[in-house]
């Protein structure tokens, strides 16, 4: 099997793919990327946080006009996951308003985004429907 | 009048659309003479100039200056997303509150015909290895494989979490604001769009991020807008005629967004309106109720639904009934965006936050012809720049 790696850093394959934040150790507020004090509280402090693998959307839009090599149309969805709010397509539904709904629940998945020419394989995550 | 208020002298906006024969700072120049000739002063009394032009590189400030005249006085090129011209204004204001100086220019100009989709983080060519880049680590452009970076999605889902949170808000009750925009729009000859759409007509047009339809996009366009602002003081010291055309600027207030749990993932526009609202009412002793009309940041049809509620100008998770009453076509209680909004005038996006206080002082002043609000007092401009800034101005006639 090929070699994968995350399509982001803030997303873990193992030992089941899920999503890490920086959570500030005053507060609790959670980042995807790196602060160098926590825009909430201003504390310095940040330890690594599990985030839910379920969820449900808050809010979604069907993007029809994309950048280049997107594939259109595509589910755009603002997941909350425990109380923390991620961004992220929605893959195996039909990317149209009588399939995608909000509040509807749904759960990471991964998928392969593609290979580069030293055959590794970059891992991005995305939701699904909960059935 | 009292002391310390500062008022607005003179105002203009170009025509906005497609200006193939003018650059940046040719609409730039147009503005700026045309709003001194309206208040009847001329570069040699300006104490401060800022401007800004988002897309066109600095120093857009200095080459008007070249472009008018050069007098040596303090030249701010300000920069702050849709906020540009709001945030140039509110230099000039604070300049003239501080004492330094009577008079000042604030100018925004922006050329956007045929930029296509704004979106805020497209990157070049994926690469041949993967390497990691920007602050997740990314190994790819994130727009569109994590959510989506465009503007029009962006909004999109910033309408349909209040559509989540309140109901009442679909894909027909969006494109009904369209609908009014564009309505109105018919009435202003300086809008870039002035045709009117049937609701069938937005509902089918060109889907860009559901439910925003292409005619529930703001309309990219050139143009530019610029105004003349003066103290107290010294507008005591100029005609009658001046006097009577001058409006007051009750509030200028600029915020930007305060952390909020999910502003990482979307942009947060509602809490700094909201703040920003509160303290416009506040300095300028005025409610929304008071208002005659509001001009407010339509870049997308989805977001003027949520910018009612931010602006107070409905309780709290009403924006939807609120707007199905009516309330906001011009012949409603609270006119709003009588002048199209920038679904159909354009949103040429550094004279925006400029523009859009043209149109309030335009029916202030009793000028707006055809589409005169009748008997305005009071109005309110507000322009939101993602990332965020927020810009509100209350706008007073004068009394005399």
């Amino acid at each position: 099997m090929s070699e994968q790696i995350p399509f982001v850093e803030y997303l873990h394959l193992a030992p089941t793919p899920h999503l890490v934040a920086h959570q500030c150790t005053s507060c609790g507020a959670r980042f995807f990327d790196r602060r160098n004090a926590c825009a909430s509280c201003f504390g310095t402090s940040f330890a690594d946080a599990d985030i839910a693998t379920e969820g449900f959307v808050r809010s979604f839009t069907i993007v029809s006009f994309a950048a280049p090599g997107i594939p259109v149309p595509f589910v755009s969805a603002i997941i909350e996951c425990d109380g923390t709010s991620v961004r992220g397509n929605l893959t195996n539904v039909t990317a149209d308003p009588e399939h995608v709904s909000l509040g509807m629940k749904v759960r990471l998945t991964t998928y392969v985004v593609g290979s580069d020419e030293a055959g590794t394989e970059a891992v991005n995550f995305a939701f699904e429907p909960v059935s | 009048m009292s002391s310390g208020d500062v008022w607005i002298l003179g105002i203009n906006m170009t025509k906005f659309g497609k200006h193939t024969d003018k650059d940046t700072v040719d609409l730039a120049a147009q503005a700026a003479m045309a709003a001194l000739a309206d208040g009847g002063v001329t570069m040699a009394d300006m104490g401060v100039l800022a401007a800004g032009c988002l897309m066109g590189g600095g120093g857009i400030a200095q080459m008007i200056q070249k472009q008018i005249g050069q007098t040596g006085i303090p030249a701010y090129n300000v920069s702050n997303a849709c906020a540009t011209g709001a945030t140039a204004l509110r230099v000039v204001y604070m300049s003239i509150k501080s004492g330094e100086c009577d008079f000042g220019l604030a100018v925004g100009v922006e050329k956007l015909s045929g930029v296509g989709l704004l979106s805020g983080g497209n990157r070049k060519d994926d690469g041949k290895t993967w390497n990691r880049f920007g602050r997740y680590g990314a190994v790819a452009s994130t727009d569109g494989r994590i959510g989506t970076d465009t503007m029009p999605g962006v909004f999109a889902q910033v309408g349909m979490e209040y559509a989540h949170k309140y109901g009442g808000a679909d894909f027909k009750l969006f494109a009904q604001i369209s609908e009014k925009n564009h309505a109105h729009s018919t009435l202003n000859p300086l809008a870039a769009y002035q045709k009117r759409f049937t609701l069938d007509e937005i509902m089918n047009d060109m889907m860009i991020a559901y439910p925003n339809t292409r005619a529930m996009c703001s309309a990219n366009c050139d143009g530019g807008a610029a105004a003349v602002l003066v103290s107290d003081a010294k507008l005591k010291t100029l005609s009658l005629e001046q006097q009577r055309r001058a409006v007051k600027i009750s509030a200028s207030v600029l915020t930007s967004d305060p952390y909020e749990e999910a502003c990482q993932v979307l942009p947060d526009v509602n809490t700094l309106t909201r703040r920003a609202a509160a303290q416009a009412y506040a300095k300028a002793g005025i409610g929304p109720e008071d208002l005659d009309l509001v001009e407010l940041h339509d870049c997308f049809a989805t977001a003027e639904l949520v910018h009612y509620d931010n602006l107070g100008l409905c309780k709290p998770g009403e924006a939807a009934d609120f707007f199905k009453s009516g309330a906001t076509w011009r012949d409603g209680s609270t006119p709003v965006n009588v002048s199209g909004g920038l679904e159909s005038k354009g949103h040429p996006i550094a004279a925006t936050g400029i523009a859009n206080v043209w149109e309030v002082c335009h029916h202030l002043r009793g000028e707006a012809g055809d589409r005169q609000i009748q008997g305005a007092k009071v109005g309110l401009a507000h322009v939101i720049g993602l990332g965020s800034a927020c810009g509100i101005h209350i706008l007073e006639k004068s009394g005399l």
